[in-house]
This record gives C-alpha cells, structure tokens and sequence, in this order.
C-alpha cells in the first residue's frame, strides 16, 4: 500500500513537472508568434508593477536597515563599521533585492493569478474564451508571464535603492556614523559583475512566479477549494522554486564573474 | 407567451442530401474511471434543432463541449462543419470554434468586463471598429429584451439576465450553429419560457443548426409544439398535432445513446427508461 502511494505521488510529480515545462515553454515561445496582446500586457503591468511598489518599498528599506544594525554590531568589533555601506549595497544588490522582491511579489501576485485564472476556470470562463476563438494562453497567460518578468526587474532596482536607503538611515540616525563614507564605501565597492548578477535574477525570477502562478490557476480543478488550493500551490512553489535557482543563478554568476 | 394558436408556418426543411453540421461517430470519453460517453452516434442537420435529454450526470455537458472541440474523444471521431476535429490541433480549432457559438450552463460570462464587452468580445479581438460593435451589440442585447444592460457588469445581473446576455454573445456573431447547455437550468419558469422563447425565435428566424441540452421536459416540449411568430412577436403553439418537423430528441442514460427520433417517436417509444424519464 505504501508503495503504491510513493509510486503514485512519484508519477503525479513527474507529470507535474513535465506540465509545468510545456505550459511555461508555450507561453515564452507565444511572444514571438502574433496575436501578441499588448494592452493586456500593459494591464497587468500596471497591476503586478505599480501595485507592488509600496510593499517593495518597504521591504527594501527595511532589510537595508536591518542589514546596517546586524553589520555595525559585528564590524564594530574589528573596529570596522566603516564598511557597513559596502556590506549592505554588495548584500542587496547581489542577493537580498532580487530574492526579497521575488518572494514578496510572490505573495502578492502568484496568488492573485492563480486565483483569478483558478475562478475562471472553475466558472467555465476559459472554456468560453476558447468557444469564442480566443487562445487563453496568449490572451491570459503570456501578457501575464512577461509583465512579470518586466516588472519584477524594475521593483527590484527599487528594493535595491530602498535598502541602501534604510541602510544609510540606521547607520546615520542610529549608528550616529558618517553618512557620506556610508554611501562612498556603498559606491566604490560596486562592480559591473555585481549588478549584472543583481539584475539578471530578477529575470528568472519573474518567469517563476508568473508561469507557476498562471500554471496552476490554469489546472485548477474541484470549485472554490480548488481555487484555494491553487493559490497556496502557486505561492509555496514559486518561492521555493525562487530560491533554488537563485542558488543556481549565483553559483553560474561567481564561475563567470569570480569575486 | 402567447397561448393563441395559428397556422404552422412552413419550417425551412434542411436539403435531403446536406451534409450534416455536426457528426459524431463512436464516440467514447471517460476520465481516470468508468466511461462517462460510450459509443454515441448521431448528427445535427442544417437547419435542424436537437434536443439532447437526459437526466443529470450523464454526459450531456461533456457531449456538448466535444463537439466544438474542448475535449477530445478516446476513441471515435467527431465532425464539426465537414472536418474532423478529435486530434485538430488547438490553434487550427480556434477558428472553427469562432463560427460555432455555444451558451454555458452558468452564462459563464467574463465577470470584469462590461455586458457590452462581453457580448462583443469575438469582434473586439477581430479589431472590428468600435462604431460597429456598438451596434450590433445592441442589436444582439435587443434580441434577447436587454438593451438597458449594455453598461452593466454581469455581477449586478441577475440569473436569467446572465443566460440572456450569454444568448446574445452566441448570437452576435450570425454562428453557424449554437450549442446550448441547459440555458433554463435553475431558473424560475418565467424567466425559463423567456429563454426558451428565444431559442425558438433563433431557430425560426435564423434556421440556425442547434443542439440544446436540458433535462427538463416542459421546455423540450415547449420547443417542438410551438413556432415563433413575427406578426405576434412571440412565440405561438402549433395546431394540435402538429409540431416543428425539424426539432428532433436525443436522449443519454449512464453514457450511452438510447433514444433518438421525433416528438411523436419518443411519446410512443417502449423503452423503459425514456418513458419513465417522461413519467
């Protein structure tokens, strides 16, 4: 009996996996093939990006602050708060901003997606949408992903800006230090490799949570419950999956960039 | 409805050698369990209303959306305007789905955009000018007695409004057949016989090809015996004994096809389910 349930699961996860690669692959490869639907594109720009601003805002600002209290409590010891500006802008910009605002804007918008696209399946809304001739994965899925991709880059140059920001309010106001040796040492230790790797991820990250989100709205089965199980699917598995190929990202980056 | 009674109007009979709108042939379904179709054989006609009967469970909804392709038959084939459409890919469907119009159950209607959007919604993604939809948006919404709702947003309808409007989006685009999926379903009987009303206008006026599934009999009975008047404006019954030649039944019971005939065929048959379905 147990056998059985391990081999089943076994089998539900493989298909899963194979699903989720075809799903996610048609709806990149639609962008290159018209119709393209670009104000529903613009659309959910507007709502995954201008939507996002204010929680990214905070989170930036926030994890800037905290990673300047930690820091200066540790470097003080060596004598060495000086460089609490490069830590924190080297600890945003390489890591925290990308994988912050992809797990916040997880929350917010894998969730919304695949709730929205779940009652629309579970309403019958999308077999209306093929009854009428309209392809729901260029319609819905495709402006969805990229909007994601798009906007995730661009709220993470905010969470980025924001932390340092935070940083260099905790450092001034709490750490009573030298707010512009806070920003030079933020400045000077920067290189091109480091916000190449801070913004390549956010890339990734945005095709993950959009194409999980619109993935398991889209196999949404079993009513409202099912909604609710999709949504908890979408956001446990894109920030999971976030984080597992952030480690992937950054072990490429550091072989093509070494520090 | 009127319950005055007028002279049958010749119904327009589909050619006898017109090659079938819709035809299925050994169709068979299931998912991860026991067959839900089994073997199921029958055509729509040009011109021809078919009624699918059966009570609920049994296929009826599912039948519906193989025809026009949102599944796929495990064994058996199923054509739809001439083509064989069980293994078409998705992108060669959408195209003969857009000349099909089909009503769903709930009206499933596009809840975030306006009655006018959503009636319009083939026409928007056509690029059609946005004068144009305008009217024929409310031409269609005139046809189902809702111009008053062209701003509105399908959460502030109420049910029957919701099928009418789902009515209008099936109709906009002059389809080639209409496929309804029990449009009268938990509806009180008035807002029903204004639906059934309808149905029966589209079919008269239009001699639209059409499959309607119900399992309630007052309603597939209301589409045989009476004919849409236009001197009137609604619907009329036919003299006794007489009933729309074109209107035929279907009926399922646990996946499998066991009635298919007239009016006058199924009130006489000796199958034991049918006629306690019409007990």
């Amino acid at each position: 009996m147990a056998t059985n349930r391990i081999d089943r699961t076994a089998k539900n996860i493989v298909l899963t996996v194979q699903d989720y690669s075809l799903f996610a692959s048609r709806a990149f490869l639609n962008l290159f093939r018209p119709p393209i639907y670009w104000t529903d594109f613009l659309i959910q720009s507007e709502i995954i990006g201008f939507g996002s601003v204010p929680i990214v805002i905070l989170t930036g600002f926030f994890t800037g602050g905290v990673l300047a209290l930690q820091s200066a409590a540790t470097l003080s010891a060596f004598g060495a708060t000086a460089v609490t500006g490069r830590l924190v802008s080297l600890t945003m910009i390489r890591e925290l901003g990308a994988v912050l605002t992809g797990i916040m804007v997880s929350g917010r918008n894998a969730s919304s997606i695949a709730s929205e696209l779940g009652s629309m399946v579970v309403t019958e809304q999308i077999d209306a949408m093929r009854a009428l001739g309209v392809d729901p994965m260029r319609k819905l899925v495709t402006p969805r992903i990229f909007s994601c991709i798009a906007m995730l880059l661009f709220l993470t140059i905010i969470a980025n800006a924001f932390g340092i920001a935070g940083g260099a309010a905790v450092t001034v106001f709490l750490n009573h230090q030298n707010g512009t040796q806070y920003f030079h040492e933020a400045y000077e230790s920067l290189h091109y490799a480091d916000i190449i790797q801070g913004l390549v991820k956010p890339l990734f990250f945005g095709y993950i949570l959009g194409s999980i989100g619109c993935f398991y709205g889209m196999r949404t089965t079993g009513g409202t419950e099912g909604v609710g199980r999709s949504t908890i699917s979408a956001v446990v598995n894109s920030s999971v999956l976030m984080i597992a190929v952030d480690f992937l990202i950054t072990h490429v980056m550091l072989s093509i960039f070494p520090t | 409805m009127s319950s005055a009674s007028a002279p049958a109007p010749q119904a327009p009979a589909p050619p006898p050698d017109a090659s079938p709108v819709v035809a299925l042939h050994g169709v068979s379904l299931g998912f991860d369990g026991p067959p839900v179709l089994e073997d199921i054989t029958f055509t729509v006609k040009p011109a021809e209303t078919r009624v699918l009967l059966g009570p609920a469970g049994v296929g009826k909804s599912v039948l519906l959306k193989l025809i026009i392709g949102l599944l796929r038959p495990l064994e058996g084939s199923v054509e739809l305007f001439g083509e064989e459409i069980s293994h078409m890919p998705e992108q060669k469907l959408f195209a003969l789905r857009s000349r099909a119009g089909m009503v769903f159950q709930e009206g499933a209607l596009f809840d975030s955009i306006s009655v006018r959007d959503n009636v319009a919604y083939q026409l928007i993604q056509e690029r059609v000018p946005d004068q144009q939809i305008d009217a024929r948006v409310h031409e269609a919404l005139s046809f189902v007695g809702l111009e008053e709702t062209f701003s509105l947003y399908p959460p502030s309808l109420s049910g029957g409004m919701r099928r009418r409007v789902a009515i209008a989006r099936a109709l906009i685009h002059n389809p080639d057949l209409i496929l309804y999926d029990s449009p009268t379903g938990g509806l009180d009987p008035v807002t029903s016989a204004t639906i059934i009303e309808l149905i029966v206008k589209q079919r008269d006026v239009h001699a639209t090809p059409s499959l309607l599934v119900t399992h309630r009999l007052q309603d597939a009975f209301t589409l045989c015996t009476h004919h849409y008047s236009p001197e009137h404006g609604c619907m009329i019954p036919y003299p006794h004994g007489e009933s729309h030649p074109n209107t035929t039944f279907l009926m399922l019971d646990e996946g499998h096809l066991i009635f298919d005939g007239s009016l006058d065929e199924i009130l006489l048959t000796k199958n034991s389910f049918v006629r306690e379905f019409l007990a």
